[in-house]
């Protein structure tokens, strides 16, 4: 039975040695001026020294450019493009189709990902973008099980979901933060105040919170829980998802190291000994919630959660 | 300004507009359809039954459809229909069908945002044309480049490009450009948001929005394991909700800038909204093309959009980045100042009588305001009215209800009275 990937999103270039030794097959990196909501920066420098460390492990390097481009960087996509090729990065992760124009331009070879967040509804999507030069589609989030099996059967391309941690609900590109802070008056205190982190919406019927944090691409809204399905890998595993990710962002990089060695464990035993994944998969799903932050609830997302329209 | 001698030609010493954008009108049922082409404009989007994003609308059927193009081509107006969910896969079954419907009801166009709904368009229903939809958030030439060598007529620009972007979009690709100019909007990139999938499990992106957005929340910071307010007692709660867009002071810049089809929001809207707002944009695009370099926005126009507003309206991106005064605290909106309060069937130019339909309370000795294409805005004090059957009336009490009372000035059919509440 063919073994997914695990993809991790490390926080620093030192973070990826935790994360190979954990068990991590891939690793998604960049920085927020042409990727959206990374659990780290990474300047080229560090994209560099990322590839040095990841090919010492063995393990793929994955850069975002997924984020929604204005004219004003358009012009720029392809000398980013270039240093990426020129250093091996194994593929490119994008959302706007600039970028693919892009790399058919400047790196014709390079591998492509299809990533909107929210758009990868449907298996159709999926290879639409396979026929426009895309190796791999990643799925939204707001997807049941069932049809997340029914895209993989239809897929042309290789199909990635994610599997673990908070995902983005809403960009905007207003500051919406800083917009606040300065309706409020407190002018003086917006600069250094907007971009910091740790900040949420308190929504109180629901009782939920959702963290909020600027950046270069505006603001963004994320999921008041923490996907976690260790223990419902199986029928994704049987039907051939190309591969799972745990996405760190938000998160400390002890506990995306921790949650990587879990999924190692989890991944291996569902594809090479089924039983004894099926009669360790709560103790491995216990072990999550024993490191899961207090404010970050732990759930099964969209994967078992009807919506209607 | 910047002027574009593509789009404008001197005819008898004096410069004029030959390229005149097309005026996109809303239209939630076939009534609206109807007011919207009447009151000028040149074409109008809707929504089917199915594949469209206000699944709390009306909508159409394909029949009702037929029946629109019917009536907007006596005008030579063009109907296009949304069609801009991102489908899921149990959404694809039933997908042929439908475009071919829209193919054989006569539809110009669709609006999309879904790969799938393109091509299957291009494949079963080929005299459609596709434009593509504000849910792909379009920010760049360069993926209007690449939407054009996908072979699309038109695209729908996000609601973040500013007039320089555009500019820059229009001078690289020779496409279609479609651009929202007043109405209710999204705040996150329209696509990028699935706040309503979370919080309510109804699905943004397929016509379930909730409008989360437009909720108010409180603001905190964790500092270890400490919660902190980022907000004192006094303070309004934290919103993001967008101030309505309203470009009417930016129409000249973008007749010049060459945009191909100015639209505005609101398929959920009222009859009167629908008449008041295309009609002012109406007089605005035709008095500027007619003598662009003499134009001024009349005071009147602007009044006129006030009376069917009930939010703040903010001019957002177009004309720079949008801070805390495009955005609304505290209050959420305002009570809008006019009812409409009746609809014109008929007007017996002899008698000075008008049949009216009754659209909202009304008595004698209230003023009223009509309006219309063909007359210029009149108020008049409301005498005896009567039934259909000539009986006389205390007051016109009961919604659609036909009324008569004598108007000094003639109305026609479709022009519409309002009342200040």
């Amino acid at each position: 039975m063919k073994k997914p990937e695990l993809l991790v999103t490390p926080t620093s270039v030192a973070h990826i040695h935790d994360l190979a030794k954990a068990g991590a097959d891939a690793v998604l990196i960049g920085e927020q001026r042409y990727g959206l909501r990374l659990a780290g920066e990474f300047t080229r420098k560090d994209v560099r020294e990322a590839m040095d460390v990841a090919r010492k492990y063995g393990i793929r390097v994955y850069v975002a450019m997924n984020a929604l481009f204005h004219n004003d960087k358009v012009d720029e996509l392809g000398d980013y493009v270039r240093f990426l090729a020129d250093i091996g990065v194994d593929a490119i992760v994008f959302g706007d189709p600039a970028v693919l124009m892009t790399v058919r331009e400047v790196a014709p070879q390079m591998k492509l990902h299809w990533n909107t967040e929210t758009t990868a509804t449907n298996w159709y999507a999926c290879n639409y973008w396979g026929r426009k030069g895309a190796k791999r589609a990643v799925l939204a989030r707001e997807l049941s099980m069932d049809a997340i099996i029914e895209i993989k059967q239809h897929a042309e391309v290789e199909i990635e979901v994610q599997v673990h941690g908070m995902t983005c609900m809403f960009q905007s590109k207003r500051s919406l933060i800083g917009n606040y802070f300065e309706y409020q008056g407190k002018w003086l205190e917006i600069e250094k105040k907007k971009y910091e982190k740790g900040m949420f919406l308190y929504d109180k019927e629901r009782d939920n919170k959702y963290p909020i944090f600027e950046d270069e691409n505006g603001t963004h809204i994320m999921s008041p829980n923490d996907i976690c399905i260790i223990d419902e890998l199986g029928d994704m595993v049987d039907a051939g998802i190309d591969s799972f990710k745990i996405d760190g962002v938000l998160h400390e990089a002890e506990y995306i190291t921790n949650v990587t060695a879990l999924y190692r464990r989890a991944i291996d035993l569902c594809v090479e000994q089924r039983e004894q994944y099926e009669e360790e998969k709560d103790e491995l799903l216990a072990q999550i919630e024993a490191i899961q932050p207090s404010h970050r609830p732990l759930d099964t997302g969209f994967f078992f959660k009807e919506t209607v329209y | 300004m910047w002027k574009n001698e593509r789009i404008s030609q001197i005819v008898d010493g004096k410069r004029v507009i030959v390229k005149k954008p097309e005026l996109l009108a809303p239209a939630g049922n076939l009534e609206k359809l109807k007011v919207a082409v009447h009151y000028g404009a040149d074409a109008v989007f809707i929504g089917g039954q199915e594949y469209g994003l206000r699944s709390n609308a009306d909508n159409f059927t394909l029949e009702e459809m037929a029946e629109g193009v019917r009536f907007a081509s006596q005008y030579g107006a063009k109907i296009y229909v949304t069609t801009n969910i991102y489908a899921h896969n149990e959404n694809i079954p039933g997908l042929e069908e439908y475009l071919e419907g829209l193919q054989a009801a006569g539809i110009h166009g669709i609006i999309v945002a879904d790969p799938l709904i393109i091509e299957t368009a291009r494949r079963v229903a080929p005299k459609l044309e596709v434009h593509l939809s504000t849910q792909q958030s379009l920010t760049n030439w360069k993926a209007v480049q690449f939407w054009k060598e996908e072979g699309l007529e038109r695209v729908v620009l996000a609601r973040e490009t500013s007039a320089e972007e555009i500019r820059q979009i229009k001078e690289k690709v020779d496409i279609e450009i479609e651009t929202f100019i007043h109405g209710a909007m999204c705040i996150a990139y329209s696509g990028r948001c699935v706040l309503s999938n979370h919080m309510t499990a109804r699905d943004s992106n397929r016509g379930g929005c909730c409008q989360s957005c437009r909720w108010d929340y409180d603001l905190y910071k964790l500092e270890g394991n400490n919660t902190i307010a980022l907000f004192d007692e006094t303070d309004d709660p934290f919103a993001m909700s967008p101030k309505d867009l309203n470009l009417i002071q930016s129409i000249p810049k973008m007749i010049e800038l060459g945009i191909d089809s100015l639209k505005i929001e609101g398929r959920m809207k009222s009859i009167h909204y629908v008449a008041t707002v295309v009609s002012v944009y109406r007089k605005v695009i035709d008095a500027y093309c007619a003598d662009p370099d003499n134009f001024v926005i009349r005071k009147e126009w602007l009044d006129e959009l006030d009376k069917c507003a009930n939010r703040d309206t903010a001019p957002a991106f177009f004309e720079g980045v949008p801070g805390y005064k495009e955005q609304m605290f505290g209050v959420h909106s305002k009570k809008t100042t006019y009812d409409f309060a009746g609809f014109v069937l008929d007007y017996d130019r002899d008698t000075k009588i008008v049949t009216l339909q009754q659209r909202n309370f009304f008595k004698p000795g209230d003023t009223v305001e009509f309006f219309g294409p063909e007359i210029e805005n009149f108020t008049q004090t409301v005498g005896t009215i009567w039934d259909e059957d000539g009986n006389e009336l205390d007051a016109a009490r009961h919604p659609l209800q036909i009324v008569k009372f004598k108007v000094e000035k003639e109305v026609f059919p479709y022009n519409m009275m309002r009342k200040e509440q």
